[in-house]
């Protein structure tokens, strides 16, 4: 799931992350989050994107997570889903990232 | 991607409220321009009974130009049935969506019924000023009203809400549901699909999700703008031709 962050600042991946799990056990709880199998592939500070994997079952909880996040270490933000794909190489192919 | 009679079409995202600043035109450009951004091609801004026409004109024009299409809405907040009458009957043909607040279980159960009042809202955390129960639902099957619900909610306030319960009723008796933002803040603004994954939540379904941030909305203004044409007489009945008088 490729993923951009729409925020004044650039929060870290770190930042990033917690965030997500955060909404993520907000929505769901712990063992809502435990079913997604969430993971930060990459992360773009300069571009502020980002790629996440979930598992295929979970994919609507985690994108209502996502746009239940309106901030991020302090900072007013929102999360954006850019573009969804079973596999890291055809989600490049999508979004034309080399 | 939907497929009817063997032909693929795109889902037309709708934004039914959208709060934009008429005082701070920098500000209302810049939402039209995020809300075109993310992917709607509709929206509706709620505005004041007194707006005269070249302020709905300047709107749809720079909806225009955003490439988004634009329908003028007003929210109704009357406190009594006689009082709501008294505004659909001045107000109706002046704007293409009404949606009534409702305070009250007599002014819940008279818009659920009226044919003129498109959209129900009611308050988002006073759970006992929610009156969508089976019998609103019912009163609104038989009328044209559908069930909105604001996501602005939702990203803000903290505490229960009583959504999925009210979600469950409307599709029981086929109240479409609508999901629209009711943000001022562009950073709120979510993607359409964004929107329909939140409405998920309330226990929709993924079709019905993406319709209530696609068809039903488009449903509704395009109905709404029929009846405000000047060929409608009543539904189905349309002036094509005027002859002359022998």
């Amino acid at each position: 799931m490729a993923l951009q962050i729409d925020s004044d600042g650039t929060p870290s991946r770190k930042e990033f992350i917690y965030a997500v799990w955060d909404a993520i056990g907000k929505l769901y709880g712990e063992y809502g989050a435990s079913l997604t199998s969430l993971m930060l592939i990459d992360y773009y500070m300069e571009r502020k994107t980002a790629v996440i994997r979930t598992s295929l079952a979970t994919v609507n909880m985690v994108k209502a997570s996502l746009a239940s996040i309106t901030s991020i270490a302090g900072m007013d933000a929102a999360v954006h889903v850019l573009a969804i794909s079973g596999t890291a190489k055809a989600l490049e192919k999508k979004l034309n990232w080399s | 991607m939907q497929k009817r009679g063997g032909v693929t079409l795109k889902r037309v995202f709708a934004d039914l409220h959208v709060c934009l600043s008429m005082n701070d035109s920098a500000a209302t450009l810049r939402m039209i321009s995020k809300t075109a951004k993310l992917g709607y091609r509709l929206i509706a801004a709620p505005l004041a009974p007194e707006t005269n026409k070249e302020e709905v004109v300047k709107l749809r024009k720079a909806c225009n130009e955003a490439k988004i299409d634009f329908a003028s809405r007003i929210d109704l907040q009357p406190r009594t049935t006689n009082e709501l009458m008294v505004q659909l009957r001045r107000l109706r043909r002046k704007f293409e969506i009404i949606s009534v607040a409702c305070d009250n279980k007599q002014v819940a159960r008279q818009a659920a019924k009226d044919r003129r009042v498109d959209l129900l809202s009611f308050p988002f955390l006073d759970f006992r000023r929610r009156f969508f129960d089976r019998a609103e639902a019912e009163l609104a099957s038989n009328s044209l009203a559908a069930l909105e619900f604001d996501m602005k909610p939702l990203l803000v306030l903290h505490g229960p809400a009583r959504l999925r319960q009210e979600a469950a009723i409307a599709m029981k008796f086929h109240v479409p549901i609508i999901v629209s933002s009711g943000v001022a803040i562009e950073m709120l603004l979510r993607k359409p699909r964004d929107m329909a994954a939140l409405a998920c939540l309330f226990g929709l379904d993924e079709n019905s999700a993406l319709d209530a941030v696609s068809h039903i909305a488009h449903a509704i203004v395009k109905r709404n703008r029929e009846k405000l044409g000047s060929g409608f007489v009543a539904p189905g009945i349309h002036i094509i031709r005027e002859g002359k008088n022998r």
